[in-house]
């Protein structure tokens, strides 16, 4: 049967008849896979099995069943706190970012001047470690001194403890994300407008359709597949933050801006509770599994790898 | 029936106002990259007016200087160089042969590996962190800069996007090699490599940005400062003095950025298209 389909298609003939020629595309790819069995496949299999265990590095791991997933949904309320807070911010950044990437790609859709300055500097906060950004938000949102405060008070508004308030710091860190990639969303969503025919929107001109039913009726059902796609990977990002909250708020004032992979963290790192920071880190696991699987089924996306 | 003159008024005047909301949004993008750059050029009095200059009255390297002087910035340079450089080499020497694997030879279980491949990328490091960072610490290498370099091995959207380029490649130009009695090796160094040179320029290019950038990773996995990058010791600012000396804090983050910004000012467009292409994916 192998020699039927080589002689099918002579290039690919060297990867298959003789003994050499068939390990040969294993010995390729071998690499690879070895890195992705070592530093991805084993860290989850360990994980999940140092969760079900009492672990601290010093001592010998003790077996301690589910007690970790008891202990992490009915004993202590800090994981809930973590979850709800990770909750919201995935869904303010779903919303927010997905709402304003359209708004700003269909904004800087025609080419002018003006637009191509626009499309480049969208993309610059992109670039930026999130360290730096968050450094500069924290120095911009500083309470005493900070310049937001300062232009609220140039329009004769109180100013607002951003960060250092539990009621504002979630929302504050929700805006350092939504300025650091609303300009590249909109660039992926931007290069999907182009290319849809301008011939639909040509004949909507021609029935006279009024722009709001233009954008409505066009442009979000041939961007859906797209906005759909976001939507997931937009999801899988937010449930992963980090970055910005360790500098920000460090997960407070006091735990309101705590969420799933700094409990994990804070577990793991600074208390040495490794099986019940693997317990946290499966739970995590197994959410970003299901958005995977979503992600995979994704219409207009199963095309690009077969 | 209005008049041709009050359309074109009415067009003039939405497009002054257009232009004035697309320069707002700019400025309120580029505006905090403007703050850090004139804060660390403030001294420390100013950086604390309230409310504060936009243009600093005094111009000052103070910022800078504390900077130097108390860290010992070489050494986190030359770590976060000494990883930039072994990972972008170890990405190359995986990525080239696995891509030419996965596009141009047919071999059992290909379509099972290359799913356990695109799988296997989506798990993120905040995942797997513990329990890598466990076994780095049991072999004892976590007083190494093995932890932050091995781990980044195989790179996911260099894989595909070599791939891809390989895939477009005709089989005819190595069928031609191949009568010309040419090793695989030599097809993979002397005929693929050479048509993907762009390709390959972009994936080092945002490999040594993404890796510049990066801060978890560092976090997790280091101990000890003699192995910690350089985003690590701007992390270290806000401990220099007492509290938060905005200037000396700023001055870092600008020497962090200005690789980064001098590096898109040249490519630009490759870099948009392939982030777009990276986000599409």
């Amino acid at each position: 049967m192998s020699k039927a389909k080589n002689n099918a298609s002579p290039a690919k003939r060297k990867c298959g008849p003789r003994l050499m020629d068939r390990l040969r595309p294993y010995l390729m790819i071998a690499p690879c896979i070895a890195f992705l069995v070592v530093f991805t496949l084993y860290p989850v299999v360990n994980m999940i099995y140092l969760s079900f265990f009492e672990y601290d590095l010093l001592t010998p791991k003790k077996f301690v069943g589910l007690n970790n997933y008891y202990r992490l949904f009915f004993v202590n309320v800090d994981f809930w706190e973590a979850f709800k807070h990770t909750f919201y911010y995935t869904v303010a950044e779903v919303v927010l970012l997905i709402t304003l990437g359209l708004l700003l790609a269909m904004w800087v859709r025609k080419s002018t001047f003006l637009n191509a300055i626009a499309q480049r500097v969208m993309f610059l906060p992109h670039l930026v470690a999130m360290l730096t950004v968050a450094y500069v938000f924290q120095w911009l949102m500083d309470d005493r001194s900070g310049l937001f405060n300062a232009v609220l008070n140039f329009f004769h508004l109180p100013g607002l403890n951003w960060l250092n308030s539990s009621k504002t710091a979630l929302m504050s860190v929700v805006i350092v994300s939504i300025w650091k990639n609303v300009g590249y969303y909109a660039l992926i969503l931007l290069s999907s407008l182009k290319a849809i025919p301008a011939e639909i929107y040509e004949a909507a001109d021609l029935d006279d359709a009024r722009p709001l039913l233009k954008f409505f009726k066009i442009t979000v059902p041939m961007l859906s597949p797209q906005i759909f796609f976001l939507l997931v990977t937009i999801t899988m990002g937010s449930f992963k933050v980090f970055e910005s909250i360790r500098v920000l708020t460090g997960g407070g004032p006091g735990s309101s801006t705590d969420v799933l992979v700094y409990y994990i963290y804070r577990y793991a790192i600074s208390n040495m509770k490794y099986g019940y920071a693997c317990a946290a880190g499966t739970i995590l696991f197994v959410i970003l599994m299901v958005f995977m699987v979503v992600y995979f089924r994704l219409p207009g996306k199963r095309v690009h790898y077969q | 029936m209005k008049s041709k003159t009050y359309y074109r008024i009415r067009r003039k005047i939405i497009w002054v106002i257009d232009s004035i909301l697309k320069i707002g949004v700019c400025i309120f993008l580029a505006f905090p990259f403007y703050w850090m750059l004139t804060t660390s050029f403030k001294t420390y009095t100013e950086s604390i007016l309230f409310p504060p200059t936009l243009i600093p009255r005094v111009f000052t390297l103070e910022g800078y200087r504390t900077v130097f002087e108390g860290l010992d910035l070489g050494m986190y340079l030359k770590n976060s160089l000494i990883i930039l450089f072994w990972i972008i080499l170890i990405q190359m020497i995986v990525m080239v042969p696995a891509a030419y694997g996965f596009s141009k030879c047919e071999f059992k279980g290909r379509g099972l590996l290359f799913g356990f491949v695109t799988v296997a990328f989506m798990v993120p490091s905040q995942v797997t962190f513990v329990t890598t960072f466990l076994m780095f610490s049991k072999m004892k290498l976590i007083k190494t800069l093995i932890p932050q370099i091995i781990p980044f091995g195989a790179n996911a959207f260099g894989i595909f996007l070599l791939r891809q380029n390989f895939m477009q490649i005709p089989d005819e130009m190595l069928e031609a090699a191949r009568l010309d009695e040419a090793s695989e090796l030599q097809i993979m160094l002397k005929i693929m490599l050479p048509m993907a040179k762009s390709s390959l320029v972009t994936i080092a290019l945002l490999s040594f940005m993404s890796h510049w950038n990066s801060y978890f990773w560092p976090l997790v996995m280091t101990t000890s400062d003699s192995v910690r990058p350089l985003t690590m010791a701007i992390d270290k600012l806000k401990h220099l003095d007492f509290g938060f000396v905005w200037p000396t804090i700023m001055a870092g983050n600008v020497l962090m950025v200005l690789p980064v910004v001098i590096l898109f000012l040249i490519g630009s467009k490759r870099i948009i298209a392939a982030m777009a292409y990276r986000g599409i994916k």
